[in-house]
């Protein structure tokens, strides 16, 4: 199979880069519209408030400003999971990024100038910061109703998770050793280089267009007709257009305030209205990745076997709801199945609190989840007397399992993983002559590689056309956010129809021309759009053979397509029996009953929603994957530096071994940011550091010498055998940093990100217990 | 208070109507369009709206636009020429895998240019220290390093 692909496997460059490069690539930063208007927000001045009254004639009547408005002057709109936010707030204030006014203006300056007029009169509330205090039966309520209007008792969302397999209790009682740690995890934001913008507008017959950086078009149509039906617009149709995204990483999942806020501006005004966010706001209006608080208990025999894992996990949810409340769902995924563990519990509860809400992020609460998991795994093979690399694969994932919430394991490359990591970093050797301040740790990792049915359609529709001149012409519902998912749409369907990447156009970015795609999320979508794109093609090429067939007078089975020309595969020399694939289309075309040839399909992989009790085969296939790294840390300045940093991941098949690298690479770089530097800091409730020097994403100064290993294990659903590898390259690396700190200097950090003052205070602490 | 300044722009004369307090980002964005130059924070903390002003990679974002008067400008679109001919820069980022979401992109290759142009064989320290000012979620730094190191050495007789 290897040596017949042409295009697949291969290193082709993305299909966007040559426009990326140029600077021709149209941002929604970039995109000006005649007549447009820029919208600007007012946010809230306290953390928790009543609304007593907002003025705002002053900014009405400033020159340029052409509209201000309020949840008191426009029809409310209720959004996210549980619709428990409105638009613009007008009872109470939340959280500090609720926004209470907006304005249109002929210029940003202007908009901005406008702002400052508007008087708001707060009653200030006391504010609930805390997580644990906000559980408490008698926390005062930052919700009093729901959003059908019923009165609510307590902060807790009516969202439980509860996922039990076995009997924990009595595999605990016939566990040799348990152990039980607390750890904790705290905001982080997704930083895309390109701040949120859209450009809202309506037609003659209030039709809404937005140009729009979402990563689910299609749902947010539905979102935004939802919005037209609370505007009074009922039957009235939303098309979204996605300009070029600047960075997605889970951000662009829900859709926004900003966005409804642009709608409603560009309503009342009947001119296109621009909102585009300064870096500032995207750090304090832009939903950062939830906080955990995570209790876990593990526990396993002498020989290593795992017995259980018990896990009670608190939440942030902070003031409103986004689909990200559903990670705990995701969070399942490494609790329940990553190693073989016959028995457990899980727990989680979300609550509201006056912090910032909080939405997902890149891995969808696993690597929150395996950050407690996988530090576990090591505190228990520590206690148990069993080298870590050892005990976990003693408990290792092997193809055919079922694990304890039902998914079914078909291929499985975990012990390769585990295997070629330890290798890499010689493990033993490490573990054996070990070096002062060094250490060496590793961590596992799970997650959905074949989609995932969060949503009642795991979908994904592709047209594909043919035109006189043998060009493709592939429309497809993928968002492309940098990944590369386009350029492998190429490869695959340039493999099966015998001609070249290069022979392949994508349309995209459109509701009204291209087929529904539930969105770039759960590292679907070259799973989903390759298969779409192989089934298609196929379509178009028996089409094509057909009539070929016909014009040759033989077996259509017995033609095939290799460099754009079709020929007998009996006789591939044969050049008698040969025809350019264009020729052979035109000649379709304007023949008598000319015919034109497309073709489309819609591809919903067999994934299971998860039942009540939250089993299922949530992933028709599953990625895992191993990160081990060696550190040194300083123990003067509680500096760590990483000397080797192994990823290897079981991709199914490397489509494109160069994308997948460079997805392995930012991930890995991310993850890394998450396990030490990255926190955005919040004090009663308020950003402290809405800016890139006091956030501290890495940069190229910090020099991390990843090696990517892919292992291959072309799964038989796969297209072409791969698996999803978007987010599973970030899902290990705190872990496995904080394993190898561990290794180094003894002491165990169980919150993160791992600052140098952690460090230090941890050693301190450990020297005085001597 | 709108003043006139001329400065050659990716190597032509030019003139502008400026406001003083304006900064190169937006001289270049709003007036000439060339919107390859990003602002991605308007700090000078994220790199991504970096031009070439008189051989120094430059974040224009905090450049003030008079300081332009008599300067010698190049921005992202000055170095493709018109018929798609990439710089080799350019080329390398495409084949090297250096660009995801793009946004950083045109920040990161003016860094790399002003670079190279001073310094033919970089070594990998230098190549870190020219770009630690360009910010990019997407890649990791990696296959961009990479990417600048093979035009470096493309670029060697």
């Amino acid at each position: 199979m290897e040596s017949q692909l042409k295009s697949v496997g291969k290193r082709v460059p993305k299909v966007d880069a040559r426009e990326k490069v140029t600077g021709r690539a149209i941002y929604i930063h970039d995109l000006k519209l005649p007549g447009m208007l820029y919208g600007k927000i007012l946010y809230s001045k306290y953390p928790h408030a009543r609304i007593l009254n907002i003025d705002t004639s002053k900014a009405e009547k400033l020159p340029g400003v052409r509209a201000v408005i309020t949840g008191f002057n426009t029809p409310e709109i209720r959004i996210g999971f549980m619709k428990d936010q409105p638009v613009l707030k007008k009872d109470k204030v939340r959280q500090y990024r609720d926004e209470v006014a907006a304005v249109a203006a002929i210029d940003p300056d202007i908009a901005e100038e406008a702002l400052d007029l508007i008087k708001v009169d707060y009653e200030p509330l006391p504010g609930l910061f805390d997580p644990e205090e906000a559980v408490k039966e008698d926390a005062i309520l930052i919700h009093e109703y729901d959003a059908k209007g019923k009165p609510l008792k307590n902060n807790i969302l009516k969202l439980p998770w509860r996922l039990i397999a076995g009997d924990v209790e009595q595999a605990k009682k016939e566990s040799d050793f348990i152990v039980e740690d607390s750890f904790r995890v705290t905001w982080v934001t997704h930083c895309c280089m390109g701040t949120s913008g859209c450009i809202a507008l309506f037609d003659l017959d209030n039709n809404l267009t937005i140009y729009s950086i979402t990563q689910i078009p299609f749902l947010a149509q539905n979102d935004f007709n939802a919005a037209l039906k609370a505007m009074g617009l009922k039957g009235k149709n939303t098309r979204v257009i996605n300009t070029v995204i600047g960075g997605g990483f889970g951000s662009k999942l829900d859709t926004h305030v900003y966005e409804y806020i642009a709608i409603l501006l560009a309503y009342r005004t009947r001119k296109p209205v621009k909102i585009l966010f300064t870096r500032e706001e995207e750090f304090f209006a832009q939903p950062p990745r939830q906080p955990a608080i995570i209790k876990i208990s593990q526990g396993c025999k002498k020989d290593g076997n795992l017995t259980f894992r018990e896990v009670d996990m608190l939440l942030d949810n902070g003031a409103y709801t986004s689909w990200g409340a559903t990670t705990p769902s995701v969070m399942m995924v490494p609790i329940s199945s990553l190693y073989k563990v016959p028995n457990i519990k899980y727990t989680a509860r979300s609550v509201y609190t006056n912090n910032i809400y909080a939405q997902a992020m890149r891995g969808y609460g696993n690597p929150q989840a395996t950050f407690a998991v996988e530090s576990s795994m090591d505190i228990l093979a520590e206690a148990a007397g069993i080298d870590p690399m050892e005990f976990r694969l003693i408990n290792v994932n092997l193809p055919g399992e079922i694990t304890p919430q039902n998914f079914k394991v078909t291929t499985c490359g975990l012990k390769e993983c585990i295997e070629s990591v330890g290798e890499g970093l010689n493990w033993k050797d490490a573990k054996k002559n070990k070096k002062k301040k060094r250490g060496v740790g590793m961590s596992s990792l799970i997650h959905v590689g074949g989609g995932a049915r969060v949503y009642k359609s795991d979908g994904h529709g592709m047209i594909m056309k043919v035109d006189d001149f043998g060009k493709i012409s592939v429309i497809t519902g993928a968002v492309e956010i940098g990944q590369g998912s386009e350029t492998v749409i190429s490869q695959v369907a340039a493999e099966v129809l015998g001609v070249f990447p290069e022979d392949i156009q994508i349309i995209k970015g459109d509701t009204s021309i291209c087929p529904w795609d539930v969105g770039t999320h759960a590292s679907r979508q070259a799973f989903v759009s390759c298969n779409a794109a192989i089934m298609v093609a196929n379509k178009i090429k028996k089409e094509i053979l057909d009539i070929a067939g016909k014009y040759f007078n033989v077996d259509p089975e017995n033609l095939d397509i290799k460099n754009r020309v079709i020929y007998l595969k009996d006789e591939p020399e044969n050049s008698e029996k040969q025809m350019p694939l264009d020729k052979l289309l035109r000649r379709a075309h304007f023949s008598k009953h000319g015919t034109m040839i497309m073709a489309e399909t819609f591809y919903d992989p067999p994934n299971e929603m998860l039942n009540q009790e939250f089993k299922g085969n949530l992933s028709c296939t599953y990625a895992y994957g191993t990160t081990g790294v060696e550190v040194e840390v300083d123990t003067e300045t509680g500096h760590v530096e990483i000397k080797k940093y192994f990823a290897a991941h079981d991709v199914g098949r490397a489509l494109n071994p160069m994308l997948l690298e460079g997805q392995i690479y930012g991930a890995a770089v991310m993850g890394t940011g998450y396990a030490l530097t990255e926190q955005l800091i919040l004090k009663q409730g308020k950003v402290m550091n809405d800016n890139f020097l006091d956030y501290k994403i890495l940069t190229a100064k910090d020099k991390i010498p990843i090696v990517p290993i892919l292992v291959e294990t072309i799964d038989e659903l796969g297209p072409l055998g791969a698996k999803g590898i978007g987010e599973p390259a970030c899902v290990p690396t705190a872990p496995a940093i904080a394993n190898a700190i561990h290794d180094a200097i003894g002491v165990r950090i169980k919150d993160l990100p791992i600052t140098p003052e952690k460090i230090l205070k941890a050693l301190k602490e450990k020297e005085k217990k001597g | 208070m709108k003043k006139v300044i001329s400065f050659k722009l990716n190597g032509e004369d030019v003139e502008a109507e400026v406001e003083p307090h304006w900064s190169l980002l937006h001289l270049l964005r709003e007036t000439f369009e060339l919107t390859g130059a990003k602002e991605g924070c308007g700090k000078g903390e994220c790199g991504a709206c970096t031009v070439i002003v008189d051989g120094k990679a430059i974040n224009s974002c905090l450049f003030p636009v008079m300081e332009v008067e008599g300067c010698e400008v190049t921005t992202i679109e000055g170095l493709a020429t018109l018929n798609g001919n990439l710089h080799p820069i350019q080329e390398s980022f495409v084949a090297n895998g250096a660009v995801q979401c793009g946004f950083c992109t045109p920040g990161m290759i003016m860094s790399a240019k002003a670079l190279l142009d001073e310094n033919k064989n970089p070594s990998e320290d230098d190549i870190r220290t020219a770009i630690a000012g360009n910010l990019c979620r997407c890649t990791g730094y990696v296959q961009i390093i990479e990417a600048i190191k093979k035009a470096s050495e493309r670029r060697e007789p």
